[in-house]
């Protein structure tokens, strides 16, 4: 089963929570993989050693414009729903602009004139690594100045196949990124704070879901230095409380200097250990186990 | 000479709007015969791409000059290219008539 980790614009603990998931999932011996999903910002490979295994480049195809054997008839221009071709044929001036493309091959399908070729532009990579626990972790990496990370995203999920567990540290926000990301997922973990800037984050992040019809359940990290207006409205919602993790120094400290809680607290792993049984025996196949 | 003024509403007594690609008219005034035309800008509300198309829609009406409150980076490349003016005019409480009345003079 895939299960995405997410929490609207981000900083509430997202990648605290999936990579110490999937470190106890890995450590008991199940096979599970990590999917780092934000790719604009990938940074779930730092709380592990690991070796990379493999790496691939993620392209597609823009146009190229012959202006010789441009005929000026506005055709592609007027195709891109992008606003991705520059024409100005007074000027004669076409050009296509890559870092607005998303390479859906309407331009060369509309040019009769023969005029438009196509070139691979690499979008990003995903890069395959293996734990020292033995798991497999997969980044995804958009490239900078890409217009959007979502090509990169789907195919660093698809390299993680569908055997196991399958954690999808989801990107930030509620757009595309985010919504291409949980929909692969069959269970989605909203982690939240409770305060009001982590409400109106999972109110959003909810009010999406719904619209995808996904199923949801919630974590409130840094739970007692909070109010209760997430509690009240996950129950209003009906939606389930996995976890409550209070706030502790020693958390933070050890998240911040790239480390995993769950390797040196036993009684926080014994909560994450909990958090995946109750997602994966109410939400799960039950094939899990090696 | 053409010149379009970014505008924030369909009349001569609107403000300047400061955002070039996404504003909402465009005041397009005619130095030699003193004519207006203002075209609501199709682009305010583009995902993407909005500064590319916007630079296309006034250069297909002849423009040369462009007043707005701000360009982006890429934007300049492409009026280079047309070779149309940019004029940076970071005045959000001005008027378009009042900028009309600077090019009269
Ligand atoms: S490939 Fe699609 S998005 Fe890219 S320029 Fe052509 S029509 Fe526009
Ligand atoms: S469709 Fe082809 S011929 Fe027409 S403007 Fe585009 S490149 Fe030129």
């Amino acid at each position: 089963m895939k299960i995405a980790v997410a929490s609207g614009k981000g900083g509430t603990g997202k990648t605290f929570v999936a990579t110490n998931l999937f470190n106890v999932l890995s450590g008991r011996g199940e096979k599970v993989t990590l999917v780092d999903c934000d790719a604009e910002a990938p940074d779930d490979l730092l709380f592990f050693e690991a070796g990379k295994r493999d790496e691939f480049e993620v392209t597609h195809q823009v146009p190229v414009i012959s202006k010789d054997a441009c005929t000026w008839c506005g055709r592609c221009s007027s195709w891109c729903n992008y606003n991705a071709i520059f024409y100005v044929p007074t000027a004669k001036v076409i050009e296509v602009i890559e870092n607005l493309c998303h390479g859906c091959g309407a331009c060369s399908f509309a040019c009769n004139s023969g005029a438009i070729t196509e070139k691979p532009v690499v979008l990003g990579t995903v890069t395959s690594f293996t734990t020292s626990a033995g798991s497999p972790l997969i980044e995804s990496r958009m490239r900078v100045n890409e217009m959007s990370p979502v090509r990169v995203i789907k195919a660093a999920i698809k390299e993680a196949g569908n055997e196991g567990t399958v954690i999808l540290d989801a990107p930030p926000g509620t757009s595309c990124p985010f919504v291409q990301t949980v929909d692969t997922a069959d269970y989605v973990v909203l982690v939240t704070e409770p305060t009001p800037f982590g409400l109106s984050d999972l109110r959003q992040s909810v009010e999406t879901l719904k619209t995808m019809n996904k199923k949801c359940a919630v974590i409130i990290n840094r739970a007692d230095i909070g109010d209760n207006g997430v509690k009240d409205y996950i129950e209003e919602e009906k939606i389930p409380l996995l976890a409550e993790i209070n706030y502790d120094p020693v958390i933070a400290r050890c998240y911040s200097e790239g480390r995993l809680i769950t390797s040196e607290d036993d009684k926080i792993a014994g909560l994450f250990a909990s958090l995946a049984d109750k997602i994966i025996t109410e939400h799960g196949t039950g094939s899990n186990k090696w | 000479m053409k010149v379009a003024i970014t505008s924030t509403g369909n009349s001569l007594d609107s403000t300047i709007d400061q955002r070039f690609g996404r504003c909402a008219y465009f005041v397009i005034y005619d130095t030699e015969t003193g004519g207006v035309e203002i075209l609501p800008n199709p682009n305010r509300d583009a995902q993407e791409g909005a500064g590319p198309a916007s630079v296309q829609l006034v250069a297909s009406r002849d423009v040369r000059k462009i007043i707005s409150g701000e360009f982006g980076m890429k934007i300049k490349s492409l009026l280079d290219s047309l070779r149309i003016q940019m004029v940076v005019y970071k005045e959000p409480e001005k008027t378009v008539q009042s900028v009309i009345d600077m090019l009269k003079k």
